[in-house]
């Protein structure tokens, strides 16, 4: 896939605020609690209607524009919600897991631009702009990627729950050119952790991707 | 965690000016590291500058300088053309470091300014000096297999902190004698590798010599003739994916069988990055043996000390230097 940057937002600029203020939108923020709308997906509370207050810099509420599998969102956020949160709590994409929280495990792998990270270890606030792919975006049922249909194949895991994390991070280990060898395969797959222990299958997995030339 | 209010300057000034005036701001890049110690509450600023929007991701070479811009990922260094060319020492740190994600996150500047991994620093159960100065250190009487074995000595043992710095990227910039560029509220400025990190001596809060908001804008390193006999050897519990034990940025120039220079650095010994300045000297118009890598060796470990389940590094890391200048000269 070929990943090119979406115009990125308006740059956020520093606003002093006084006690009051933040005291106001703390308020307002509980209000909107109450009225149970924590819960809804945030892109249901994004519109321009909406009783948040907008503003840059806020310690709430903060705008993102982000792509995430092809489909543009633009939202309001916490900017303390990580893209791994983002992900699984708001827009119910929870393909991608939380494993550790703390980017030792890599069950939360995505690709941003490209490129594969840990959505854990950034804040969803920081990638506006980018376009994100997780494991939803590379196949579906129907039309499985050639890396989960390998994984099938080969038994690539046991419970499964690091297997959307080693998948996404499989397809960038081929896309880097760094699955060219069993060991090569274990050096550049060892930020993906599997406790099941279903690693020579995993990198069976990757390695018959690789070597069929196939796109991925 | 704790709320902050988040920023997003496009200027290196108005960056600068966010965070020097605000005790409790903070500047974020990666993340990789930063966003763990806040999840922990480690780390609680108000207030997170991102300087992701600055312009400081290229990596260019002029005149004999290769000049690494401080937002450079990790993984972009590593795969760079005239990286790998003229410092390919650099290049294998930086790939034996972390995963294959977090080079794609981590930035040349984190990198240098990440803090130790020292488990009781992250155990905010537990007291520890650099976390909360003058709790104690947890480690001299715990477990310390991982902790330093150089640069330990305090005048008040109350203070004492004896992790060490985790990076690999910044042992090899410091065997090549990198220079870090900065700009801060005060002008701009440059210094050696080898001046940005402190020991912890009697203030293990303190990791660097940075000023208030002094932010890291580029990584320059001189041509040097070192690029045909450089090893970076790194030994830890797995063999992919874990902080060193014992890493050894090896170089050498060589001229006719005989050492004309030599450059050597240590990692997971010590509070900094550690510079064997003595090790290098004494090398100097020696030949290129295995007796004279262990005479080095010999004069890189003056001083140092174990805490007790640290004790086995006094003898892994000679041998480990002698292996990293035996790899670097082609003998085995």
């Amino acid at each position: 896939m070929k990943d090119e940057k979406i115009p990125a937002g308006e740059e956020l600029v520093c606003g002093v605020e006084n006690r009051f203020d933040e005291d106001r939108r703390y308020f307002l923020k509980q209000s909107v609690t109450i009225a149970g709308l924590a819960f809804a997906p945030a892109s249901l509370i994004s519109g321009e209607d909406n009783a948040l207050p907008e503003s840059f810099g806020d310690t709430e509420n903060v705008k993102l524009s982000i792509a995430i599998n092809g489909k543009k969102h633009q939202l309001n956020i916490d900017p303390r919600t990580t893209l791994l949160d983002l992900l699984r709590e708001q827009l119910g994409l929870t393909g991608t897991k939380k494993g550790c929280d703390l980017g030792q495990c890599g069950a939360c792998t995505v690709h941003i631009n490209g490129q594969r990270t840990l959505s854990c270890l950034t804040f969803a606030v920081m990638q506006n702009g980018n376009k994100v792919t997780t494991i939803e975006g590379i196949g579906t049922p129907e039309k499985l990627h050639p890396l989960q249909a390998a994984f099938i194949r080969h038994d690539g895991f046991q419970c499964g729950y690091c297997t959307p994390g080693q998948i996404m991070s499989g397809v960038s280990c081929i896309r880097e050119g760094n699955a060219g060898s069993e060991a090569e395969v274990r050096k550049y797959m060892s930020g993906n952790l599997c406790r099941c222990g279903a690693y020579p299958n995993i990198v069976n997995a990757i390695l018959e991707v690789k070597n069929s030339g196939e796109k991925v | 965690m704790k709320p902050f209010q988040y920023l997003r300057p496009s200027k290196l000034k108005a960056a600068i000016e966010m965070v020097s005036g605000d005790p409790q701001a903070r500047y974020i890049a990666g993340g990789t590291n930063l966003i763990d110690l806040m999840k922990r509450g480690i780390v609680t600023p108000e207030k997170l500058v991102d300087i992701n929007h600055l312009p400081l991701k290229k990596i260019e070479y002029k005149s004999g300088v290769l000049r690494i811009g401080a937002l450079a990922l990790n993984s972009e260094v590593a795969a760079h053309e005239t990286v790998l060319q003229k410092h390919p020492l650099l290049a294998q740190a930086l790939d034996s470091g972390a995963s294959g994600q977090l080079r794609n996150m981590a930035t040349v500047g984190g990198n240098i300014l990440q803090k130790t991994r020292c488990t009781y620093f992250y155990d905010t159960a537990l007291p520890c000096n650099k976390r909360d100065p003058e709790s104690g250190c947890s480690a001299l009487e715990g477990i310390n297999r991982l902790h330093a074995i150089f640069g330990t000595e305090t005048e008040n043992p109350a203070k004492t902190c004896i992790a060490v710095h985790p990076s690999d990227m910044c042992v090899a910039l410091s065997a090549l004698d990198a220079d870090v560029l900065l700009s801060g509220p005060g002008g701009e400025r440059r210094m050696k590798i080898a001046d940005l990190h402190r020991l912890s001596g009697d203030t293990p809060e303190v990791d660097t010599t940075l000023e208030r908001g002094e932010l890291i804008t580029a990584v320059e390193i001189p041509d040097n003739a070192f690029a045909r006999n450089s090893h970076y050897l790194k030994l830890r519990d797995r063999a992919s994916y874990a902080f060193a034990i014992v890493s050894v940025a090896a170089a050498l120039d060589i001229d006719n069988g005989k050492i004309r220079t030599a450059r050597l650095a240590m990692g997971g010994v010590a509070h900094k990055p550690w510079r064997l300045i003595a090790a290098e000297k004494s090398l100097e118009g020696q030949p290129v043996t295995e007796s004279s890598f262990r005479k080095a060796a010999e004069v890189a470990m003056v001083g140092a000390r174990g805490f007790g389940q640290n004790d086995f590094k006094l003898k892994l890391a000679p041998n480990a230097i002698v292996q990293a200048l035996l790899t670097a000269a082609g003998i085995e």
